[in-house]
């Protein structure tokens, strides 16, 4: 026979945390310095590897080809998506093609044979460019891990002239280098019109 | 060089030059005359496409043997108006035209618009439009399937996929200023759904690069599917086996008018719109010269297309080809095309020449004008070659009825109506390619355009 043994709740919560940060802060997310121009940021962002952090990444109003290429981010994915997006494409538009009016429902046009492939050449193209520019479309979404609806950077009051005035440099809280005093002050030692540290 | 962007600005006073149009709310009375003119035309759209929905296309003028008569016209007339904006976005970008940044997004737009009205008349011309995915091969029980080899299955892929592709490459091109957009709103509303519009666009590096790759692949895609698309739209005639319209000249003839009629359409819209909200500095006049030389090329591929037509049906010795000719130029209808000439040749190709009136509002809009009713005409002139077959037992008459017109005017609602909106609530100049092209010192990317940066 089971008998259930009530627990004893106390009645005052004796929990206490012994050492440590309290569990439900805020963590900090990056550090996050604003400069007022490209060149700046272009700057910050080569010492800023220089010293060591992997984890960065900029924010700009338009792109700045050389902070990619300085964190190391040389060569984009998508024209490999749209590749295999456009050749998926014009293959199965073409074989739509052909399954349709060579087995599927074969008609005789004036005595074309049934696989007259020539003309299924402006369709197969047509898919192609179809497919291929969805594949850009959804693989760029999905590579930056867009739509989505908010961001820790947002958080930040000053990230609104990312896309305005200012070009911004963040530098995680995921880098293995990364101690929210020492990142700080690396990052205020670059000469930012701002410096903060951004919380999640 | 002319200057692309007048005036010292920077990238705050750009942002808020282009932005506050749409952030602002105030609209200029020209706004409202268009907005209302479109929405009232927009309403002769719905009557008539009732009307011919509960009656039937009886209520058209076409017979037999003028079976197509407004409604391809007017199709083929606003698939080529939608050209050009895909030709200032895509192959402008392929060829470093720095100039294109101004007003491609305005173009785009214009093609997105241009097209949807073009998708209009197909649709209703059809019988029974409630059967119109019939277009589309899926697997169905009677176990049918559209006929491949035929050009008008392949219009259906065509100016689906322009449609399609068009609407994406525009709305990659609004992401980064949407995101704009909804940092520099004021009002609650705004920062909402401009912010729900930029899907979280942050302007990280690596998602610019990219963004970048897939512009630049796009604008590279979006070239050879605008030339094929008004290709096939050519070939809807010239596959067939009417005199005059079996001509291999019809593609390339074809894309060219298309642009022809497309930059006119851009630069009439562009002239009271760069007035109406002192857009000056970025839609210079030096933008509206180039577009005018642009128009003066095309229009002369268009005459060489009239002249090699009128050449090919004598030099081919073909009774029919010579025949139908003559009764283009001098029989029931020859009037269309002398109008055609007047409207396409005679009026824009003496006055583009001089560089006075590629820089007057006034003469350039004439011009436009001028243009877009000729190129209305030259498909008109195509359409009306039916009445004249190869056997005079066949010939009939074609005149178009009330409803026609309504319809065509409708249409034209339907794209003012949408332009119109555009304006009021998408930023109409690319605010972020007008930053990269801000010289360095001013703050921008010293015209580093999107190609140079995407590997």
């Amino acid at each position: 026979m089971n008998v259930d043994i009530p627990t004893i709740v106390p009645l005052v919560n004796t929990t206490v945390v012994p050492h440590g940060p309290d569990p439900d802060a805020p963590k900090p997310f990056a550090v996050l310095a604003g400069f007022a121009t490209a060149d700046d940021l272009i700057v910050a962002t080569r010492k800023a590897v220089a010293a060591g952090y992997t984890r960065l990444d900029t924010h700009t109003p338009y792109p700045v080809a050389e902070t990619a290429d300085a964190i190391g981010y040389p060569k984009s994915e998508m024209g490999a998506v749209m590749l295999v997006g456009g050749l998926t494409g014009a293959l199965a538009g073409f074989f739509m093609q052909y399954w349709d009016n060579a087995w599927g429902y074969s008609l005789n046009i004036g005595g074309r044979p049934y696989m007259s492939w020539p003309s299924f050449v402006p369709i197969a193209f047509e898919m192609m460019v179809l497919t291929a520019a969805l594949s850009g479309f959804f693989g760029l979404l999905a590579l930056c891990g867009l739509p989505r609806l908010n961001h820790p950077l947002f958080n930040s009051k000053a990230f609104d002239r990312a896309t305005r005035d200012q070009f911004f440099l963040s530098i995680e809280a995921v880098d293995p280098k990364y101690s929210s005093t020492e990142t700080l002050a690396f990052a205020a030692g670059l000469n930012p019109l701002s410096v903060e540290e951004v919380m999640e | 060089m002319h200057p692309l962007v007048l005036k010292k600005h920077d990238l705050v006073s750009v942002g808020d030059a282009i932005g506050n149009v749409v952030l602002d709310g105030k609209h200029p009375r020209g706004w409202w005359i268009g907005f209302l003119a479109g929405f009232a035309m927009l309403q002769v759209l719905a009557v008539s496409v009732a009307w011919l929905f509960y009656m039937g296309t009886g209520i058209w003028g076409i017979n037999v043997p003028v079976a197509w008569g407004f409604a391809i016209i007017n199709f083929v007339w606003w698939i080529g108006i939608g050209h050009a904006g895909t030709l200032i976005s895509a192959i402008l970008l392929l060829l470093h035209q720095k100039w294109r940044t101004s007003i491609n997004r305005f173009a785009e737009a214009m093609t997105i618009f241009a097209v949807m009205c073009a998708g209009v008349f197909p649709l209703i011309h059809m019988g029974r439009p409630w059967f119109f995915y019939w277009l589309m091969p899926f697997p169905n029980i009677a176990g049918v399937y559209p006929q491949f080899r035929s050009p008008l299955a392949w219009d259906v892929f065509a100016v689906t996929t322009y449609f399609t592709v068009s609407l994406v490459f525009w709305y990659i091109g609004l992401v980064p200023d949407l995101a704009a957009l909804r940092d520099q709103a004021q009002k609650k509303w705004q920062r909402i759904v401009y912010g729900l519009l930029a899907i979280g666009w942050r302007g990280s590096a690596i998602h610019w690069r990219r963004y970048e790759k897939v512009y630049l692949l796009l604008g590279g895609l979006s070239t050879p599917l605008v030339l094929s698309v008004h290709t096939v739209v050519s070939f809807d005639f010239a596959v067939s086996i009417v005199p005059l319209w079996h001509a291999t000249i019809f593609p390339p003839f074809f894309v060219a008018g298309a642009i022809f009629s497309g930059f006119a359409m851009v630069v009439a819209l562009a002239i009271p719109i760069r007035h109406w909200y002192k857009l000056e500095d970025f839609f210079t006049d030096h933008h509206m010269d180039v577009m005018a030389k642009v128009m003066l090329a095309t229009g002369f591929m268009v005459t060489y297309g009239y002249f090699s037509e009128v050449w090919m049906a004598w030099y081919g010795h073909s009774l029919y080809e010579w025949g139908t000719t003559i009764e283009r130029i001098f029989g029931p209808y020859g009037w269309s095309y002398w109008c055609l000439l007047l409207f396409n040749c005679g009026i824009p190709l003496t006055l583009l020449w001089s560089k006075k009136v590629r820089r007057s509002e006034l003469w350039l809009e004439v011009c436009c004008v001028s243009i877009l009713i000729g190129m209305w005409f030259e498909r008109y002139v195509i359409v009306i070659t039916l009445s004249r077959d190869q056997v005079p037992s066949s010939w009939g008459r074609y005149a178009p009825t009330f409803w026609d017109y309504a319809t065509m005017v409708g249409s034209l609602g339907l794209f003012f109506f949408l332009f119109f909106l555009f304006i009021r609530f998408l930023p109409m100049i690319s605010i972020t390619e007008m930053r990269e092209l801000l010289p360095k010192k001013q703050g921008g990317g010293g015209g580093h355009s999107i190609m140079e940066n995407a590997p």
